[in-house]
């Protein structure tokens, strides 16, 4: 158990970029909401796994929506409280902890706010290890939960509660829902067990956020090698070392799709890396040949800051190391792959781990 | 005939252009009221006797008086920030992320009233004119004469920010109003956050507009003047006068501008090297290319128009340093070169020095670096080259060699050849490019919204969208013949399902120095 405080956010935002793999939304708005409750409510109490009795009650908080929409309509800041009350009114109990539903990006900060508000512990994990950019795409859905009953609020007073057949169906209603609210929402969802918590859930990923934004400010502080400090850490490979040469957008079925293609420097020269994402990066190609996909985690990071790139922000002319690092193990399974793997996102191959395809040679 | 001026942190440069011709340069150093500078500037320019005064059409400013004024939290008028999107939006309130300092300067005044749009076009909430009088009351009384409005969705629809202007200006007769659709882009705090700082620099944009005019009439111009601004195009100084805070960041802009002006290369990089600092920028169609991410000014993010550039501790007054390893910058001797660099009779061992000692420049006395190790002069070039050379390299688009042009008093550091150079330029004038790239800025105008591509094609769209961008181009002075879209950008926006995009649109024109009444609204 620790306290943590508004600074140690701004190092939470930079790391929850880093395994965002270039999505997850915009940290700045999750770390500034995440400040302001915290500023007006106190620390906030950040527990371990190990420490959640198992009849706990714990629900996952986050904003669902357009990223490009939350860093406009900005929220009210009372919704997701709101969502909450639904949901413990609809359950007949209180709720005892909240978690975050993805520690990539905007919502590993989300829960935060809520926490400092409902005075509740924060557990440290989410349900992913990274970003994925569907409901259903997270971990305890392998263990049969359900993402329902789900509560969704807007800032007009106006909440949903919804109950549906599977996880993909929550999905497909909470996206329409969410539309009509005005492209995002805030929700509660996954009512889980502290049980069901430790066994489906992918625990620490909220302090190892923290820990790779201090990583990497105080290795650049040091002038030091980031990227190489990032890689310790992460237990990952350095796929590519290049520079942006081209990046397509498209919007498709409400995705942002496209792909950068990177052409290759030093040891790369003369090869070329194409990344495609979805929200987040989905697979990498290394001429013609996938060499990383999802759901490993490949994120791109700045050459010399090492400080992470979203597809947003990808841009021509941008010096950039490409690295693939593990995904959590409970997405290597059956059940795993089908959910998150490649053929999910329409690539026809087989789920190769990243240290196979690497191995011990790679790592530098 | 023209002027063009650009007021820096150190020198004030003037130039006389007559057409395409650059008939006369002068450098004064920047006083600390900026206009006894200016004086001066425009003195020395009429006294060659090149020009009478009556001759000179227009006269182009470049200014860093609002950016400092920001960044030193001095001479900001007190100003009320009123944002639009109740019951949205409340849980991070206007200046939310200004360092105390800045707010404090400002006097924090904020207004969370009802209004805003969806992302769609739908209302978040009905404007409250009973809600908006009240805060007018209060302003009155607090006796706040500059106000920010910002609006949720603005710039996707308008109508709001200017309902509530047109009340608060009837409410508080004389009161100066900024509305943040006009100013920046999609993305909230930073769209608000400029609008603040245009809001608090209005009454000292009067003061400077005064003073410029004062400063010409003094000299015997009665020309129009007009201010640059950070995307290259300029704007009338009663423009300005509304809009201050698109001044902040024109200086490396025109020093890009003018690179591409006096080398004639459109689309190359531009290197500027300056005492301390170098500063390397694309050219694209003879425009900057702009940053894509936040800029801090004064430690507050925005989303402004600002120029790509990547600024490194490289220049003329880098020191020099052999201590186990070369080291070159950043520390600097800046403006005391002409006393502390070997070559001039001093100490310290500079990239000046360097320079001298290779053969590179022939100033100040060859023979006070004479005793130099060969062997240190061809490895801090070879450091220097390779410096500049990544740096380039960094900001270039494409793999293959572009043209990259040199400007800045600091050229003297680079040889006839760069790696990844097609070709190198030097051009004539280099020493003030900046004040050249004042003189020729062109008018623009531009649209940045999301549209929805479900009811109309793409093509249709963007038309639409270009015809916009140039109809904004001539109200802002262009002539309309020479109008033509310069920038293109597509943003599809994720997870919204109606195939919404954003679309930028940049078009710029030549200023119609003929129609006066046009350009400058008067």
């Amino acid at each position: 158990m620790r306290q943590v405080d508004e600074t140690d956010l701004e190092d939470l935002a930079v790391g929850a970029a880093v395994l965002g793999t270039g999505g997850g939304g915009n940290p700045y708005i999750g770390k500034l909401l995440a400040q302001q409750a915290i500023r007006a409510h106190g620390p906030v109490t950040l527990v371990d796994v190990g420490e959640v009795p198992d009849d706990a009650l714990v629900v996952p908080s986050a904003m669902m929506g357009a990223p490009t929409v939350m860093v406009e309509k900005l929220p009210r800041g009372d919704e997701i409280i709101r969502a909450f009350k639904t949901l413990e009114e609809y359950l007949g109990r209180p709720i005892t902890h909240t978690v975050s539903i993805e520690a990539g990006g905007l919502n590993s900060t989300t829960p935060f706010g809520v926490a400092a508000q409902m005075k509740i512990p924060l557990v440290d994990a989410d349900g992913m290890g990274r970003a994925f950019p569907e409901i259903q795409m997270v971990t305890p859905t392998l263990f049969g939960v359900s993402a329902t009953p789900m509560a969704l609020a807007d800032e007009k007073g106006n909440i949903a509660l919804i109950a549906t057949i599977d996880n993909r169906w929550t999905e497909r209603f909470a996206r329409s829902i969410t539309v009509d609210m005005g492209a995002t929402a805030m929700i509660a969802l996954y009512v889980l067990s502290g049980k069901q918590l430790k066994e489906s859930m992918v625990p620490g990923t909220i302090g190892l956020a923290q820990e790779l934004g201090r990583l990497i400010r105080e290795t650049r502080a040091a002038h030091g090698d980031a990227v190489q400090a990032i890689l310790d850490r992460l237990r990952g490979y350095r796929v590519f070392e290049g520079k942006i040469a081209d990046v397509q957008r498209r919007t498709e079925a409400g995705f942002a799709k496209g792909e950068a293609r990177i052409d290759g420097v030093e040891g790369d020269a003369g090869a070329s890396l194409v990344i495609r994402f979805q929200n987040e990066h989905l697979v990498a190609i290394r001429d013609g040949e996938i060499v990383a996909s999802v759901p490993d985690l490949i994120i791109v990071l700045g050459a010399e800051t090492g400080e992470p790139i979203t597809t947003e922000e990808l841009r021509y002319g941008f010096r950039v190391t490409v690295i693939a690092t593990p995904c959590d193990p409970k997405w290597r399974t059956k059940a795993g792959i089908d959910l998150v793997g490649p053929r999910y996102f329409g690539y026809d191959i087989d789920y190769v781990p990243v240290e196979e395809r690497f191995g011990a040679a790679a790592r530098r | 005939m023209r002027i063009g001026i650009d007021v820096g942190g150190t020198n004030t440069d003037a130039v006389l252009m007559d057409g395409r011709k650059v008939i006369a340069e002068v450098k004064t150093p920047t006083t600390a009221d900026v206009t006894s500078g200016v004086v001066t500037a425009l003195r020395n320019l009429v006294g060659e006797q090149r020009a009478k005064p009556g001759h000179v059409q227009a006269v182009m400013i470049g200014t860093t008086h609002f950016t400092n004024a920001v960044v030193e939290a001095k001479r900001l008028m007190p100003t009320a920030a009123v944002r639009l999107g109740l019951p949205a939006t409340q849980a991070l309130p206007p200046m939310v992320d200004w360092p105390e300092r800045l707010r404090k300067a400002l006097g924090g005044h904020v207004y969370l009233c009802h209004g805003g749009h969806e992302f769609d076009g739908r209302h978040i909430s009905e404007l409250d004119p009973g809600e908006l009088r009240r805060a007018a009351e209060d302003i009155g009384s607090k006796g706040i004469r500059s106000v920010a409005i910002s609006s949720v969705f603005s710039p996707v629809n308008n109508e709001f920010e200017e309902e509530a202007g047109k009340l608060l200006e009837s409410e508080l007769p004389g009161v100066m109003i900024s509305l943040s659709h006009e100013i920046g882009r999609i993305g909230l705090l930073e769209r608000e956050n400029a609008t603040i700082m245009n809001a608090c620099l209005r009454d000292l944009a009067v003061h400077i507009v005064d003073a410029f005019h004062g400063a010409l009439a003094e000299v015997g111009i009665e020309a129009p003047v007009y201010l640059s601004q950070n995307d290259g195009t300029l704007m009338s100084v009663d423009y300005a006068q509304r809009y201050p805070v698109a001044t902040f960041a024109s200086g490396p802009t025109n020093s890009m501008r003018g690179a591409a002006f006096l080398s004639g290369c459109l689309d190359c990089a531009v290197v500027d090297v300056g005492g301390t600092t170098s500063d390397v920028g694309v050219l694209q169609h003879g425009f900057p290319r702009e940053a894509s991410i936040a800029v801090e000014i004064g430690e507050v993010r925005t989303n402004f128009r600002m120029p790509d550039v990547f600024s490194f501790g490289l220049g003329g007054g880098s020191l020099v340093r052999e201590d186990g390893e070369l080291e070159i910058g950043p520390e600097s001797v800046g403006y005391e070169l002409t006393s502390k660099a070997l070559c001039f009779g001093g100490d310290t061992l500079t990239a000046t020095d360097i320079a001298v000692a290779g053969g590179l420049a022939d100033i100040a006395d060859r023979s006070r670096v004479a005793g130099l190790s060969p062997d240190l002069v061809k490895r801090s070039l070879q450091m220097m080259e390779d410096r500049i050379a990544q740096a380039v390299d960094r900001m270039k688009t494409s793999a293959g060699a572009i043209p990259i042009v040199v400007v800045g008093g600091g050229s003297i550091l680079i040889r006839d050849s760069l790696p990844g150079a097609s070709e190198l330029v030097k051009p004539e004038h280099f020493a003030v490019a900046n004040a050249i790239g004042a003189a020729i800025a062109q008018v623009g105008g531009e649209v940045d919204r999301i549209f929805s591509l479900d009811k109309k094609s793409r093509d249709e769209t963007l038309e639409e969208a270009k015809r916009e961008a140039a109809e904004k181009a001539v109200a802002a002075g262009a002539s309309p013949g020479t109008v033509h879209v310069v920038d293109v950008e597509e943003v599809p926006l994720s997870y919204l399902p109606s195939n919404a995009t954003r679309i930028r649109v940049k078009a710029v024109g030549e200023l119609e120095l003929e129609a006066e009444s046009v350009a400058t609204g008067r």
